[in-house]
């Protein structure tokens, strides 16, 4: 008895011992002298390829630092919980949209030190992009990729005279009139092809308001219940009246994954559809050969001072609090800023770069031959990111609820917005309170 | 002495149960009772903010939209769950050539993982291509929209909660096999025609297995996560299919309330015990132990 329970201990100990040095064996420097940098980052695939050869130029190009790049699904919540356990990764990969609450909880360094010594300042990003990721007067992430948002057209779907970036519709107005006119329907009522429907593929609801002109924050105020807000409601609305709100459900539920060549773009179901810059990363690779252009999303016709408005989004790389080696975690980030390295990594991505100055050697090989009209989108003063709020998760749920209540036919836009802007006052005021520690 | 050695004994070769009760389901339980009552976002230390959690809880309207989700979910999933596995599992119990083939046939179904579940459905239920749909079009039927209406939404849930209704089945098949050969028989001989069997012999000596499954039935409903969250993602269409379990999980780890994520939690168990507490005081009626 005595021997097996000494035996038991021994195992129990080596378990133990293997346990906590586990983690020392995993952070093994690769050289002899060289610090490991723990990099996560949410790219699998082609994406996460491209970066690689980023991680792995840098490696290659000094003896100091070791990268190692470890693609991590559902990066933002396991680096939150890290982060929480005292053991985060030295860099995180994640969105510029989570910045503010991570902010807000201070699980994020402050970047701002590290990157005005570097020179990486205002004047060396697109401003837009730049002031995404300053808050509270720190400046929490660098980009890695960025992107903006236009509007994709099939010259195939639409008439001649509309088929090109020239004479395609600027205004809302002239959109829907165009849905309208081309639209086609099977002989049992059941759509077959629509020129464009805002509700696909549906992932920036939250920025509708902004399309004509609103905005969901205003200094400390939620403004959900505005005019502009109500407008893009009615608008957004006013699509499912015109096709039927059980039509464009079932219509919608028959598209497929945008990474396919069914998606409804690809496919012909859509003839217009808003998307990021790297659409024709995927219309390559799942539909080569397709023939399509893109615009600036449309303004409203009473609105022309908005012209060339577009969302844009970021992914970022930032140092969460307690990160074992920010400094060498910061020369990786720092390396990934520069012009050549940062237009590689954009171009492999097929998105925009986000840096001021960008050579036209980018512009002239870039793999989507539009390139130039989503970069001047990023550089437009119109450009906008989600609202710079710690309770933009909640606010874009509430605007996505708003949205489907409206198409569904549940609630008229005015009682939508009015019950989002109740439940999102009330949330702001326990967030005041709970996180930023500021009474009503 | 012997009896303290052979305690100690019996102690250290449970211990590594009790320290894994201990660690992993003791302390945070009590943990998360703690963590409701306070302000917690897991990146900071928790705040002590009294009952504040429950009484925003109170007048979340969301909550209260989420409860009556689940609550329909576990009053159409349950019963229909136990009908369809007490049917399958009578006519799995009967004797037919081949029959172990049968039973694995209809068992393997629960063995498929939710989110493979979740999204074999999604292609099933869809409304334009659907295999359902298709097949309701081919006899003339104008189909529903499965999973864009919101009147149809929880009631498509409630239809694939049938899938992995094997579990329930292979242990109501085990009840019917323990039914007296010699109960039936006397039945038999007294006149008892099969429905009369089934409702005065099979049933009762089945009820404390319908019992158990019951109740596990609606712990498991109650906790319905996965496969709405798969292929409904926040409870499209407009929340018609957003479930307690999702807005607890949004709570703790999209909006960082896991305080008031744990509030919900304990409402939950609440909820689960009262329901668990009244299934057992009304089974004292109707469910027949053989032994008692």
């Amino acid at each position: 008895m005595i021997g097996r329970l000494v035996t038991l201990g021994v195992v129990v100990t080596v378990l133990a011992v293997a346990f906590v040095m586990g983690e020392q064996v995993v952070r093994r420097d690769e050289g002899t002298q060289k610090t490991t940098v723990i990099y996560w980052e949410k790219w699998t695939g082609d994406e996460a390829k491209e970066m690689r050869k980023v991680v792995d130029a840098f490696n290659r190009s000094q003896n100091k630092i070791f990268v190692r790049y470890l693609s991590i699904s559902g990066v933002d919540q396991k680096t939150k919980l890290a982060t929480a356990g005292g053991h985060p990764p030295d860099i995180a990969g994640i969105w510029q949209d989570q910045l503010c609450q991570m902010a807000d909880e201070k699980s994020l360094m402050d970047l701002r030190p590290m990157a005005d010594a570097a020179g990486l300042n205002r004047d060396y990003y697109i401003p837009a992009y730049y002031d995404a990721l300053t808050y509270e007067k720190g400046l929490w992430a660098l980009p890695s990729t960025p992107a903006s948002v236009g509007l994709h057209v099939r010259p195939d779907l639409v008439p001649a005279e509309y088929a090109s970036p020239e004479t395609f519709p600027k205004t809302l107005e002239g959109l829907d009139e165009l849905t309208r006119k081309i639209s086609i329907r099977k002989p049992d009522g059941r759509i077959q092809m629509a020129a464009f429907l805002p509700s696909n593929p549906g992932w920036w609801n939250w920025a509708w308001p902004n399309y004509f002109g609103g905005k969901l924050i205003d200094g400390d105020k939620v403004t959900i219940n505005t005019p502009e807000a109500r407008r893009a409601l009615n608008w957004y609305a006013g699509y499912s009246k015109q096709f039927g709100s059980q039509e464009v459900q079932t219509f919608q539920s028959g598209f497929a994954n945008f990474a396919s060549p069914q998606d409804p773009f690809m496919d012909g179901k859509v003839a217009a559809e808003m998307n990021g810059v790297w659409k024709a990363n995927y219309i390559r690779v799942y539909k080569p050969g397709l023939k399509w252009f893109a615009v600036p999303m449309p303004y409203p016709a009473d609105r022309p001072d908005l012209a060339g408005h577009a969302n844009l989004s970021q992914d970022v790389l930032a140092i969460p609090r307690g990160a074992a080696h920010p400094k060498e975690a910061f020369e990786f980030i720092k390396y990934v800023q520069r012009q050549d390295v940062m237009e590689g990594l954009c171009a492999g991505h097929g998105k925009n770069s986000p840096l001021a100055k960008v050579s036209e050697k980018f512009f002239t090989t870039h793999p989507n031959r539009f390139i130039r009209l989503f970069d001047k989108l990023a550089r437009s003063p119109k450009a906008f990111s989600p609202p710079m709020v710690g309770i933009y998760p909640q606010i874009s749920s509430e605007m996505n609820v708003a949205f489907q209540q409206v198409s569904t036919g549940a609630k008229t836009p005015e009682v939508a917005l009015a019950d989002a802007q109740t439940r999102l006052e009330g949330l702001w005021a326990t967030y005041r309170k709970q996180i930023l520690g500021i009474q009503p | 002495m012997n009896r303290h050695r052979d305690a100690r004994v019996g102690i250290l070769f449970a211990s590594p149960w009790i320290l894994g009760f201990l660690i992993f389901l003791a302390y945070p339980l009590i943990s998360s009772l703690y963590t409701s009552f306070t302000s917690y976002s897991v990146l900071r230390q928790p705040k002590w903010v009294g009952i504040d959690n429950y009484r925003e809880l109170y007048f979340d309207e969301v909550f209260r939209g989420n409860l009556v989700n689940t609550l329909y979910y576990a009053v159409g999933a349950v019963p229909l769950s136990t009908a369809v596995a007490i049917g399958l599992a009578l006519l799995l119990n009967s004797k037919v050539k081949g029959m172990a083939v049968y039973r694995t046939l209809f068992f393997l179904p629960s063995l498929v993982p939710m989110v493979a579940l979740g999204t074999l459905f999604l292609w099933v239920f869809n409304s334009d291509y659907g295999l359902l749909n298709s097949a309701l079009r081919g006899m003339g039927i104008s189909p529903p929209n499965w999973l864009g209406d919101p009147a149809w939404a929880k009631g498509t849930l409630i239809l694939i909660a049938m899938w992995g209704c094997g579990q329930a089945m292979i242990i109501y098949l085990a009840g019917l096999q323990d039914v007296p050969a010699s109960l039936l028989e006397a039945a038999e001989l007294d006149g008892a025609k099969p429905a009369s069997q089934m409702r005065h012999v099979i049933l009762p000596m089945l009820s404390p297995v319908i019992l158990f499954n019951v109740i596990m039935g609606i712990i498991g409903s109650l906790q319905v996560f996965t496969v709405p969250y798969v292929m409904f993602p926040g409870g499209a269409p407009a929340r018609s299919t957003y479930f307690f379990a999702m807005y607890l999980y949004d709570n703790a780890f999209q909006y960082q309330r896991m305080g008031y994520a744990s509030a919900m939690g304990w409402v939950m168990f609440g909820i689960t015990l009262g329901l668990t507490l009244l299934s057992l005081k009304i089974s004292e009626k109707y469910v027949h132990y053989e032994g008692g």
